[in-house]
C-alpha cells in the first residue's frame, strides 16, 4: 500500500510570532520556518507503517514556495519518505485549495491511506484533511492517536473531548494526526546528506487544472490585548487572602 | 439570514457548548438548530427551549448516534438547501464535521470565530493566539465554527422553536463507531468550569496528580486541567489538555502549578479572569501572564494551600 503525506512549511513553534505593525499579517522575515509539528508526526506513522511491511512506499507533498523543498521536503526525506512532489506557488492558498489540489495527487498516486498533521500551527484552521475526505468521498479518522491497519479496514483511536473514541474506517481512508500519536524521529545528518539523492517533482498549481483562488480577505491582524503580569505573594496565607477575596474559597 | 447551528449532545441531554454557537447564530439571523441522533427526542425538546430559537430540525435515525462525519456530513449540506450559514460549536465533534460540510458545498470554512464583525466578517485567532485576525468571506453559503469562551451562552428557556423532523439521509458505509473511552468524573468540566486547577510537569507521576492537585480542585469545586507535557507523560488523560491544539478554557480563575507558560498552553487558558501561577522558577513565563504569583516548591505549597482552605 502507498502512504501519502502532505506536509506545510510554517513559522518554527518555538518562534514567537510578531504581527507586522501594518497590521498585513505575521512577519515571517527572517525568522525560523520548519515542518508543521503535526506533519513530523504523520511523517512518523506513515515510515513505521512502511518499517512494519504494512506500507510499500511514502510519497510527501506540499503546496508552497520554492524554499519547501530545503525546509520541509529534505526533512521529510530525511525521516524516511521515499520521494516528494513540490507544487510550487508564492501565493497563500487556503484550506479548500490545498485540499483540491491534494485530491488531484491523491487521483494519480492512489495512496491507500493519506496521513495529514489535525492542524497547521499558523492558521490553526484544522480543515484540510476532513475537507480531502469530503472530496475524495473516503472515511476521515481525525485527531488520531493510534492507527491501525487490518486488511481492507483501518481502526482509528481520536482524541475527544470527553476522552478517546475508536471508528473503524473502509480504505482507502484519511487519518489526522494528534500529539500522542508517536514521537517523531529526528532527521539525523547522514539521513540528511542521503535525502538529497531521494527525488522531488516540481509541479505548479495550473499543472492540476483547479481553481484555488482565495475566499476569504484578511482585512487586517492585530495582537491580542496584552495581559499584564500582576503581583508575587510572598506566602501562602497571603495566597489564601487573595483566594477569599476573588470569591473562590470561604 | 438563515442559521442552522449544530446541537452538540450524547443523545441524552443538550452539551452547553451549543449555547455559544446559538449567540453567535443570533448575530447573523433566524436561528434553527439540527439534532441528529438516535433516539434524541429529549434533546430535541430541550433544544426547543433555547431562547431566540425557531425551527428544530430533528434528524433520527442509527446512523447519526455517533455523529459521525461522513454520516452526517451529507445531511447538513442538504439542509444547507434552504440555509445560509451553518455553525458549530469549535468542539471536537464539530471540527470533525464542520470541514467536511464546507468541502461540500465548496465554501471556505471560518474556524474559530471569536466575533461577528458583520454578515460576511468575522475575528479568529491564529499563531496560538498570538495574533487575531479579521477576515471577510466572498461565499455564498457560510461554514463557521465557534469558539465557545468567546460568546456568552444563549439562555436554556424562554424559547419555543417548533420541532420538526427531516428525513435521514442514511448510513454511507464508510465507517463505523467502535468504541469509546469517556471518562466518568464527578468534577466540573474543564470548558465550563468556574475554577480550574492544572498541573504541568513538575508533578512527575499521576500519584502526585492525585495527592497534589486533586484535593486542592476539590476544595475549591475545581475542574482539573494540565499541560501536554503532563498529558504526555501520562499523568492525565488526553481530555485534561488545556491549549492550542488541546481545549480552549476562560474561568473565573486558573491555578497553574508547576506549569512553564509555553506559548502553546497560554493559547488556551490566557482569557480567565484572574490567573494564579505557582512555579519554583521565579522567571518562568507564565509569571509574565499571571495575576498573582507564588514562588516556590509546589510540592509544600499546595498541601498548605490546601489544608489552609
Ligand atoms: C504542535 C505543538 C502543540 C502543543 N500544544 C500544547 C497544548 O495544547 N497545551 C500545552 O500545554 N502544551 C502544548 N505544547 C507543548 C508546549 O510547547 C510545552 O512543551 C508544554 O506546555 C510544557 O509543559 P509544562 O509547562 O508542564 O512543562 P515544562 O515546560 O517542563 O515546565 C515545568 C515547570 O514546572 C516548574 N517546576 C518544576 N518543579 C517544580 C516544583 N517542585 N515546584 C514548582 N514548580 C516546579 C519549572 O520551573 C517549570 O516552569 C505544544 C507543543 C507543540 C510543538
Amino acid at each position: 500500500m502507498k502512504l501519502l503525506v502532505p506536509v506545510k512549511r510554517v513559522l518554527d513553534y518555538n518562534v514567537k510570532p510578531r504581527v507586522k505593525p501594518d497590521g498585513t499579517g505575521v512577519d515571517l522575515a527572517n525568522v525560523k520556518m520548519s515542518m508543521n509539528p503535526f506533519d513530523e508526526i504523520a511523517i512518523e506513522e506513515a515510515v513505521r507503517l512502511k518499517e512494519k511491511g504494512v506500507a510499500t512506499e511514502v510519497v510527501v507533498v506540499t503546496i508552497g514556495v520554492a524554499k519547501a523543498e530545503t525546509d520541509v521536503l529534505l526533512t521529510a526525506r530525511a525521516m524516511g519518505a521515499d520521494r516528494a512532489i513540490l507544487i510550487q506557488t508564492d501565493d497563500e492558498v487556503e484550506p479548500l485549495g490545498v485540499a483540491k489540489l491534494l485530491a488531484k495527487v491523491a487521483e494519480e498516486e492512489q495512496p491507500g491511506l493519506i496521513i495529514l498533521g489535525k492542524q497547521a500551527i499558523d492558521d490553526d484552521s484544522n480543515q484540510t484533511g476532513q475537507m480531502l475526505a469530503a472530496l475524495l468521498g473516503w472515511a476521515q479518522g481525525t485527531f488520531a492517536s493510534k492507527v491501525e491497519l487490518a486488511g481492507e479496514r483501518v481502526k482509528v483511536t481520536r482524541e475527544v473531548d470527553g476522552g478517546l473514541e475508536t471508528v473503524d474506517l473502509k480504505l482507502p481512508a484519511i487519518v489526522t494526526t494528534d500529539l500522542r500519536l508517536n514521537e517523531p524521529r529526528y532527521a539525523t545528518l547522514p539521513n540528511i546528506m542521503k535525502a538529497k539523492t531521494k527525488p522531488v517533482a516540481k509541479k505548479t498549481v495550473a499543472d492540476y487544472g483547479v481553481d484555488v483562488s482565495p475566499r476569504l480577505k484578511m482585512l487586517k491582524v492585530v495582537e491580542p490585548g496584552k495581559r499584564q503580569a500582576g503581583i508575587k505573594v510572598g506566602s501562602v496565607d497571603e495566597l489564601v487572602e487573595k483566594l477569599k477575596a476573588l470569591g473562590v474559597a470561604k | 439570514m438563515k442559521t442552522l447551528v449544530w446541537v452538540e449532545h450524547d443523545n441524552q441531554s443538550l452539551k452547553d457548548a451549543t449555547l455559544a454557537a446559538v449567540t453567535a447564530a443570533a448575530k447573523l439571523g433566524e436561528v434553527h438548530l439540527l439534532v441528529a441522533g438516535k433516539g434524541v427526542d429529549g434533546v430535541a425538546a430541550e433544544a426547543a427551549k433555547i431562547e431566540g430559537v425557531g425551527k428544530v430540525h430533528v434528524a433520527d435515525d442509527a446512523a447519526y448516534e455517533h455523529a459521525l462525519a461522513e454520516n452526517v456530513a451529507p445531511l447538513i449540506v442538504a439542509l444547507m438547501d434552504s440555509h445560509d450559514a451553518v455553525l458549530f460549536p469549535a468542539t471536537t465533534t464539530g471540527k470533525n464535521i464542520a470541514p467536511r460540510v464546507a468541502a461540500g458545498l465548496d465554501v471556505m470554512q471560518i474556524s474559530d470565530i471569536l466575533s461577528v464583525e458583520g454578515p460576511d466578517t468575522f475575528t479568529r485567532p491564529i499563531y496560538a493566539g498570538n495574533a487575531i485576525a479579521t477576515v471577510q468571506t466572498s461565499d455564498k453559503k457560510l461554514v463557521i465554527t465557534v469558539r465557545g469562551t468567546a460568546f456568552a451562552k444563549a439562555a436554556t428557556s424562554g424559547g419555543s422553536g417548533t420541532v420538526e423532523a427531516v428525513s435521514a439521509a442514511g448510513d454511507k458505509g464508510l465507517s463505523t463507531f467502535a468504541g469509546a473511552e469517556i471518562a466518568e468524573s464527578t468534577r466540573p468540566e474543564l470548558t465550563s468550569a468556574k475554577v480550574i486547577v492544572s498541573g504541568g510537569r513538575a508533578l512527575q507521576n499521576s500519584e502526585n496528580f492525585h495527592t497534589i492537585i486533586e484535593p486542592l480542585a476539590d476544595k475549591l469545586g475545581a475542574a482539573v486541567g494540565a499541560s501536554r507535557a503532563a498529558v504526555d507523560a501520562g499523568y492525565v488523560p488526553n481530555d485534561y489538555q488545556v491549549g492550542q491544539t488541546g481545549k480552549i478554557v476562560a474561568p473565573e480563575v486558573y491555578i497553574a502549578v508547576g506549569i512553564s507558560g509555553a506559548i502553546q498552553h497560554l493559547a488556551g487558558m490566557k482569557d480567565s479572569k484572574t490567573i494564579i501561577a505557582i512555579n519554583k522558577d521565579e522567571d518562568a513565563p507564565i509569571f509574565q501572564v499571571a495575576d498573582i504569583g507564588l514562588v516556590g516548591d509546589l510540592f509544600k505549597i499546595v498541601p498548605e494551600l490546601t489544608g489552609k482552605l
